[in-house]
């Protein structure tokens, strides 16, 4: 069977088999609808959060951003890993004992505000629309090479699919469609990685791989990868940081709190049983989202490898001197993946000193040795491009692998991005449904047409998604770091200070979001265009790119945070306290007993 | 029960879970911005099979550890709510 018929009947398979569990296990009420009725059990529950979360950036961005970054791609290995330990042991538990559907609800019961609950509803659809384009950018790489359509169709052919089961399944459909999505995506990681690690190391775990030797070497993979990347001018991949040590360490936090902020994450602690079981579940989440985190790295590293080793055959392997004339091949003798890539405009190639052989260098290398030697051997700049969007989905293709592992990963990536897309409409119409008409505009709007309004509110997410998402700020992962870092730097001080101190008064908690919130927009804005619209970029007013102490857009939700707490404290001092009952009830929420399945009625 | 009793009880219930929450954080703390950032290049210069160290913490070690943080403030948070009797 050709490769793509195997890929149409892998994805085709996996999307039956969504759409079937979504129909089979279909919201009867609202309770079902936003919360699956409080009944999912903990293991159940961390498999589908895992599949939530993992999205997009996770799947198909991630690991070539670490190709890319080497050792400072760390940062997103611990920053989407680490925020887990913050939302077990401030948030989740909390939250779970509250027992209310929806972050909004929180923060207007705690802050006794109407006002308060609408400034949230803003910070969470300002973050959940900025992760949606993230995701709708990855279906569009994804759709346009496997199943050769432009980019645009491939988003317009993602954005039907999920407006599908997330409507018809809500909450409950939902969880069971993503615990079907987190072993496809999981398999489709896992496999070829598998396979990869075994071609290079001989050890079959790619965690233990990455830490081996080459196979018939004496010298460890990193040892000569480092090696390697160092004689095409990049930086030492075990050591080599982009930007600053201050900007790794904002970026991380930034990514860590912002995980602890993310609604549609939240959310999902909403679904089980009881409040120790939020605590646990936070764990399992973490261990089935750890399988793919550890195995990134080897993906990362070994692509990289595999990389170099088809441009420059016998550089890794046998040692040969990378820069002799006839080290690297020759375009003509390019291999097949290359060709199907280049049709989609994300691999390119120039051959700048017309020489019919590929270049692949860091022809901004500052080195003067390298500088030195790059000239000598006639290279007149990097001669190819490949974007870090397509690095996972074509590694099984870079390491010659079977049909059937391409069209695995094709549907693994798929999975990725839809599950992530269908649970942050979950949270976009919850809270617009719920917390926006229900709870502020029409009290006594009845059940059904609850319902009604969230399906049309998910429709307009999806449709402004997609819209954003055919000009997306950047790669997945950085536009999805990019919401990450609103979510740090709005909701989360909100709710954690709403837990753990009883005297935070709703004027600190509303100044606090939205100075968060416009601090952080205001730098994120000026990088990326007002609403990520391009043109609209306003960098001399700050003052330049990255003009706060060299901290990118992306990691600037920390700032924004601390922003936030501070005019939180600042303007708590000099208004009223809260009311009595507000405190007593923030006693409450502290204690497991009593906690009760979550319902919707205010 | 009076109100008092209950009072100190529930404030011991609270300063026990605060203590075991600065507890976890400190380590949390260290693992990632101590271990995988600032002393990841002391910690490269050793080795775990091929290794270096400080790499491992960023890219493994990091994680592994924050799976087993979790586990463990879930086992003794329970053992603190059975202590107090807040628990379900």
């Amino acid at each position: 069977m050709d490769l793509q018929t195997t890929i149409y009947l892998g994805v085709g398979a996996s999307f039956a088999l969504y759409i079937g569990i979504a129909i089979w296990a279909r919201a009867g009420s609202t309770s079902e609808f936003y919360a699956a009725g409080g009944s999912v059990p903990p293991v159940i529950n961390g498999m589908a959060t895992a599949a939530d979360w993992m999205s997009a950036a996770s799947f198909i961005s991630m690991a070539g951003l670490i190709a890319n970054m080497g050792y400072g791609g760390g940062l997103f290995l611990m920053g989407w890993t680490g925020g887990y330990v913050l939302l077990a042991m401030l948030l989740a538990p909390y939250l779970r004992k509250f027992g209310k559907f929806t972050v909004p609800q929180f923060i207007g019961d705690r802050y006794y505000s109407k006002t308060a609950s609408l400034v949230a509803v803003l910070c969470l659809l300002t973050a959940s629309l900025t992760y949606i384009i993230g995701q709708m950018t990855g279906v569009g790489v994804a759709f346009s090479r496997f199943l050769g359509v432009s980019s645009a169709t491939g988003i317009y052919v993602g954005q039907g699919i999920v407006f599908l089961y997330a409507v018809f399944g809500g909450m409950k459909g939902i969880t069971y469609t993503q615990v079907a999505q987190y072993l496809v995506l999981i398999a489709a990681y896992i496999i070829p990685a598998i396979f990869i690690s075994l071609q290079l190391t001989g050890n079959p775990i790619p965690q233990l791989g990455l830490g081996s030797n080459l196979v018939g070497h004496d010298v460890s993979l990193l040892a000569t990868l480092d090696k390697v990347v160092t004689d095409l001018g990049f930086g030492k991949y075990t050591t080599s940081l982009p930007g600053s040590t201050l900007n790794m360490f904002v970026y991380t936090l930034s990514l860590m709190i912002g995980t602890a902020g993310l609604p549609h994450v939240i959310m999902r602690f909403f679904t089980v049983p009881t409040v120790k079981d939020a605590r646990s579940s936070a764990g399992w989440a973490l261990v089935f989202i750890a399988l793919l985190y550890t195995t990134a790295p080897a993906v990362a590293a070994m692509a990289k490898t595999n990389l170099i080793r088809t441009i420059t055959p016998g550089v890794v392997m046998q040692g040969s001197d990378p820069y002799a004339a006839d080290s690297q091949i020759k375009f003509d003798e390019r291999p097949d993946w290359m060709k199907r890539w280049e049709k989609t405009g994300l691999l390119k190639f120039a051959d700048k000193n017309g020489d019919g052989r590929i270049q692949f260098y860091n022809d901004k290398s500052k080195n003067p040795e390298f500088v030195k030697k790059a000239e000598a051997a006639g290279w007149k700049g990097n001669e190819l491009e490949v974007n870090a969007d397509i690095i996972v989905l074509a590694n099984p293709e870079i390491a010659l692998l079977p049909n059937w592992v391409i069209a695995l990963v094709a549907a693994g990536g798929l999975a990725a991005a839809l599950s992530t897309a269908a649970g942050l409409l979950m949270a976009i119409s919850s809270s617009v449904s719920h917390d926006l008409i229900k709870g502020i505009f029409v009290p006594d709007i009845s059940e059904k047409n609850e319902l009604l309004a969230g399906k049309i509110s998910m429709a307009v997410a999806i449709v402004v998604a997609g819209y954003l998402g055919l000009n997306p700020p950047g790669f997945a992962a950085g536009t999805v770091a990019l919401a990450f870092g609103i979510a740090a730097s709005s909701l989360f001080p909100a709710i954690m200070m709403g837990i753990f101190s009883k005297k935070m008064n709703k004027e600190g908690a509303i100044a606090g979001m939205l100075s968060g919130l416009f601090v952080t927009l205001f730098y994120v804005f000026a990088h990326k265009g007002i609403f990520f619209i391009k043109g609209t970029e306003y960098l001399p007013t700050i003052g330049g790119a990255n003009a706060f102490f060299g901290i990118t857009p992306e990691a600037f939700g920390a700032v924004g945070a601390l922003v936030n707490f501070i005019v939180a404290f600042l303007v708590d001092k000099v208004t009223a306290e809260p009311p009595e009952h507000i405190q007593h009830m923030v006693e409450s929420v502290r204690t497991p007993r009593g906690s009760k399945l979550v319902n919707g009625a205010h | 029960m009076n109100d008092k009793i209950m009072d100190e009880k529930s404030k011991a219930y609270w300063s026990a879970t605060l203590g075991l929450l600065t507890k976890i954080m400190l380590a949390w703390t260290f693992v990632t911005f101590g271990c995988g950032i600032l002393l990841a290049d002391i910690l490269n210069t050793i080795h775990l099979g091929g290794y270096p160290l400080g790499f491992w913490f960023a890219q493994q070690g990091a994680i592994y550890i924050y799976i087993a943080l979790i586990f463990i403030y879930a086992k003794k948070m329970g053992d603190i709510d059975i202590k107090f009797d807040v628990h379900e």
